[in-house]
């Protein structure tokens, strides 16, 4: 598209459109819009990598605290397991952000696309909500981590296990995430839900805080190396922002199932033209 | 202290979304800037060159804003995003503090450091 001669007046206002697509999408689903940003402004418009990377990095951050004042007022999150993680997080995003300005872009793209084709696999799968009360972790007391969320039927109490293992896995998200660009929330609930037991709720609501920060993390050194670009970010980010506080509002409702399919089967699509680009060198 | 929280939460919520609302006007204003003067010339995304050294760091944004060139002011604005969740954390590491918390106060104060530490380029920014 790019090689048409598009001025800078017209890609701008065609990017904050798709942008503002991928963000009332990405929000209706959970996925977040920046799974399909870097993909469509890699595959549809020509764009290096590493800017599309840095512009979507930014846009993360937008859609990660815009939606944050609406999780804290539920009172699922867990701050103290927020920042105990955070720690895994952000060392892992400065560690993945220097590794992706030293891999082929091309490996990238494929990296890429295996982490969207697993992201879309895990959003159609059934989510868990109340857990029976196996033995918590020694380290969760120690940590402070154990505490307790409010359903329809009152506060629920619940115990973190496997905090080590969380820790690692979080520290493998973060990295993800500053090699990529995203905010790999579906990686960090999955380590929450499945390693430490943390109810859904919980999980979903403190993952979003996380992302932010750990986004901030790497975008530091995306800043430092010259891979976030201000003509083009500023169209990602203003349009995903849009989409996405638009998409936030209509979270109830039956259509959303349907939507959410769609967006699922675009995102592999994305994935898979993705993988099949960077195998081929295109990227 | 559930109570206390409650009212912390508030306050981050807020402090968030302003934080958001600013950058993006910041970005929005930097924005119709430039393209009311570069709009027509077109863009070249397709070959990676790096920024320019003065939208690499901290203090060359601010000097290219301060100069009022439209790219710097875009620029700027995003690093108002990138500091909005650093924020947060920094509101986090007073929270604990005035809750005496000092296991809590370490690990925030950890999180803040790697967070400033990689925003500033410190040790290995590009020379």
């Amino acid at each position: 598209m790019m090689g048409h001669g598009l001025n800078s007046l017209e890609f701008s206002l065609i990017v904050c459109l798709v942008g503002a697509a991928a963000g009332f999408l990405g929000a209706l689903t959970g996925l977040g819009g920046g799974v399909v940003i870097t993909p469509v402004l890699t595959l549809l418009f020509g764009i290096d990598i590493r800017y599309a990377i840095g512009a979507t990095l930014v846009s993360v951050i937008a859609t990660s605290s815009g939606a944050a004042s609406a999780f804290l007022k539920e009172g699922f999150s867990n701050i103290r397991i927020g920042m105990f993680l955070e720690i895994a997080t952000t060392f892992g995003a400065i560690a993945g952000a220097f590794l992706a300005t030293r891999i082929p872009t091309s490996a990238l793209g494929v990296i890429l696309g295996l982490v969207l084709l697993y992201s879309a696999f895990l959003s159609t799968r059934p989510k868990p909500e109340i857990r029976d009360s196996d033995p918590a972790d020694p380290l969760a007391e120690r940590l402070h981590l154990n505490s307790s969320y409010p359903t329809p039927h009152g506060w629920q109490a619940y115990r973190v296990q496997r905090v080590k293992t969380g820790f690692g896995l979080m520290f493998g998200a973060g990295a993800v995430s500053g090699m990529l660009g995203i905010g790999s929330g579906a990686l960090k609930v999955l380590a929450m839900d499945h390693a430490m037991r943390i109810p859904f709720k919980v999980s979903t609501s403190t993952s979003n805080f996380m992302i932010g920060v750990t986004a901030a993390a790497s975008a530091g050194v995306y800043l430092n190396r010259g891979y976030i670009d201000p003509a083009l970010a500023m169209p990602v980010m203003l349009g995903v922002s849009a989409g996405s506080l638009l998409g936030a509002r209509h979270l109830s409702g039956a259509e959303t199932r349907a939507l959410r399919v769609i967006f699922g089967v675009v995102v592999a699509v994305l994935a898979v033209e993705m993988i099949y680009s960077g195998l081929r060198g295109r990227i | 202290m559930q109570r206390q929280e409650e009212h912390v939460d508030r306050i981050i919520g807020i402090l968030l979304r302003a934080g958001v609302l600013t950058a993006a006007s910041v970005v929005f204003a930097g924005g119709v800037w430039y393209l009311a003067r570069f709009g027509m010339l077109v863009p070249n995304y397709r070959t990676f060159h790096g920024e320019t050294p003065d939208l690499r760091s901290v203090g060359g944004v601010w000097n290219g804003a301060l100069a009022l060139q439209p790219r710097s002011i875009i620029q700027f604005g995003l690093l108002l995003l990138i500091a909005t969740p650093i924020a947060r954390v920094a509101f986090s590491v007073v929270a604990f503090a005035v809750q005496r918390d000092r296991l809590y106060l370490a690990i925030t104060l950890v999180v803040l450091m790697v967070l400033l530490w990689s925003v500033s380029g410190m040790g290995y920014a590009p020379r």
